[in-house]
């Protein structure tokens, strides 16, 4: 299968930050990539450079077979994009803007006017064809912003975040509407933060984090990664997690994530050895247990372990 | 619906894939009056964008003519003739604010966003927005002269020399709309394009024959009044509606015009395209 985004070491600098540091991955032409890392890591960075809108500082892409450089031209007209940046135009009603779209692609006014009316009955936003996007929900507004997308018939769809800050039942009609779009045969590159997410709509996870890749597969292939189960311990005492913690991390390569809002020190182990030794080491402690237990973990603690991240810790999200 | 989503009902308009790098002629040209055509809509659902092209220089004539009228000229109804070509002129430089102000916050919008991610112009965003301002132009020139016949002026001469002042008065429109698009693009905040366009317009009209003749003002101010466009266009409009010399200040005025175009035209293409890379 042939690839319709071609990454090859990617930088971005912004002043001395890498905001993008050696990006390389490949999505094959119908398939969905999940991009997936914290707020910060460089996933909005590199759909940016994807779609044409700031230029590399280093490496190389390929989208549909064109430069992202030197043919940007190309790359524009096979590719939509969706998101936290691209908006759609909140001056002018719902129809217009898909109107003008359509306009700005060179379709005859004919089909342009033929083509809102269908996507706006698509995504179900007929009723709203005249009223100012400024009006709509925030589920609308997405609604629109993928339609806006798909007017030039694209190749390659980039969807950036498409479900922050929305609903969970206007979540999952989103992710009705881009399954249907790939079922379509449509490359579709995902960022998100949400493991459920890239798991419910992608086929390959690339995980980032300070704009490197640092792990990359299947759904299946990323749980396996953190080795099969993961130890749960819950102490009587909230005051003891950091010190059963720095413990527990003592005993292996993995490290230890604490959880201060639930009270629970969670740690990835595989295999008898490691699970042997952590419980050595909890015992050392002698600090009272409340609870203990072992589990096959979610993804959403995979993605945890593998960016090494406390979720309550905002000063490296915002890096 | 989807089915007809996904066999295009008019085969032979799928969106074009470019294979070439650059945009022909033809396209760029309906990119623009596709992005002229979204500008006017704006003003469909936003009315308001329109005030400053009718209805403020309304409110100017009114206070005027019959605020001032009395004071300044030897009567309201001369002075009336005196100063409506003034306002006309003041009508298109407002206008042109709107232009800046407009630019500006089309780049602090993701829309810009989706625009460069399209195969279109790069061009077309800045020349539909140009585009539809000679229309808004049009209209506020329309509507003001409508405003002043309604309260008593009169065109002494003919109905070529009408069209001729409005056309002069879009065309210095224009020109005054492509400094506005370059201060729009050259600064980042809406409010600063509003206060840094007032600080470049109060004295270009204020500063001229607009409201008062030039004879009754010290002479360093008339020095600069002398060397001000809008007093050369101000005059040239006053000669074709109220009758007098016409040819000197009209050549004076395109000549203005072609200047204030030849160097404002590349600055702002030139901050756009800083802005879209």
């Amino acid at each position: 299968m042939t690839a319709a985004i071609h990454v090859e070491d990617l930088v971005k600098e912004f002043g001395s930050t890498r905001a993008v540091d050696g990006v390389t991955m490949q999505v094959p032409a119908g398939s969905v990539l999940g991009l997936l890392g914290p707020n910060g890591a460089g996933k909005t960075t590199i759909v940016r450079m994807l779609a044409t809108l700031a230029r590399p500082d280093g490496g190389r892409a390929r989208v549909a077979g064109f430069d992202i450089v030197t043919e940007a031209h190309q790359v524009r007209g096979r590719i939509g994009l969706t998101g936290q940046y691209a908006s759609v135009d909140e001056t002018i009603p719902g129809w217009d803007n898909l109107y003008l779209i359509g306009r700005l692609y060179r379709l005859p006014p004919r089909r342009a006017k033929a083509l809102a009316d269908e996507l706006l009955e698509r995504f179900r936003l007929s009723k709203a064809a005249k009223k100012l996007p400024r009006d709509y929900s925030g589920g609308m507004r997405r609604r629109l912003d993928l339609a806006a997308s798909l007017v030039g018939d694209p190749e390659v769809l980039y969807l950036d975040e498409p479900t922050t800050g929305l609903d969970p039942r206007s979540r999952l009609e989103l992710w009705d509407m881009v399954r249907s779009l790939v079922a379509r045969g449509t490359t579709v590159l995902l960022t998100t933060q949400y493991m459920e997410e890239a798991e419910a709509l992608a086929e390959n996870i690339v995980v980032i984090d300070h704009g490197r890749v640092i792990a990359e597969g299947t759904p299946a292939e990323l749980r396996g990664r953190t080795g099969g189960q993961v130890l749960r311990i819950r102490p009587d005492r909230g005051a003891d997690l950091a010190e059963i913690a720095r413990q527990l991390s003592g005993t292996g390569g993995r490290s230890a994530v604490t959880d201060p809002d639930e009270g629970l020190i969670t740690l990835p182990v595989s295999g008898q050895e490691e699970l042997t030794a952590a419980l050595h080491a909890l015992t050392a402690c002698g600090v009272p247990v409340d609870g203990i237990d072992t589990h096959t973990p979610s993804l959403d603690e995979v993605f945890l372990s593998l960016t090494s991240g406390d979720p309550a810790d905002d000063t490296r999200r915002t890096a | 619906m989807t089915a007809a989503l996904l066999a295009p009902s008019d085969p032979e308009a799928p969106p074009r894939r470019p294979s070439r790098s650059r945009v022909g002629v033809r396209d760029a040209v309906g990119q623009s009056l596709a992005i002229a055509r979204r500008n006017l809509t704006q003003f469909k659902s936003d009315p308001s964008q329109l005030l400053d092209a009718t209805v403020m220089p309304m409110v100017f004539t009114l206070v005027f003519v019959y605020v001032f009228g009395g004071a300044i000229g030897k009567g309201q109804a001369d002075y009336r003739q005196y100063l409506i070509p003034g306002i006309m002129v003041q009508t298109v430089s407002f206008a042109a604010q709107v232009t800046g102000i407009a630019l500006n916050l089309d780049f602090s919008k993701g829309v810009m966003d989706r625009f460069r991610s399209m195969p279109i112009a790069r061009s077309a965003v800045l020349s539909g927005r140009i585009m539809a301002d000679v229309c808004r132009l049009t209209l506020g020139q329309g509507v003001i002269l409508a405003f002043a016949f309604l309260i008593g002026f009169r065109v002494r001469t003919d109905v070529p020399s009408v069209f001729a002042a409005v056309g002069l008065l879009v065309l210095y429109g224009v020109a005054l709309s492509t400094i506005a698009a370059y201060v729009g693009l050259a600064i980042r905040s809406p409010q600063a394009v509003q206060s840094v366009g007032f600080l470049w317009m109060i004295p270009l009209q204020f500063g001229s024959s607009m409201f008062a003749p030039p004879s009754t003002m010290p002479g360093w101010l008339q020095a600069f009044v002398e060397v001000n466009p809008t007093t050369l266009v101000v005059d040239a409009c006053r000669g074709l509606l109220d009758g007098g010399p016409v040819a000197g200040n009209v050549s004076g005025s395109l000549f203005w015009i072609g200047g204030l175009l030849l160097v404002f035209v590349p600055l702002a293409v030139r901050q756009y395209g800083r802005r879209t890379l």
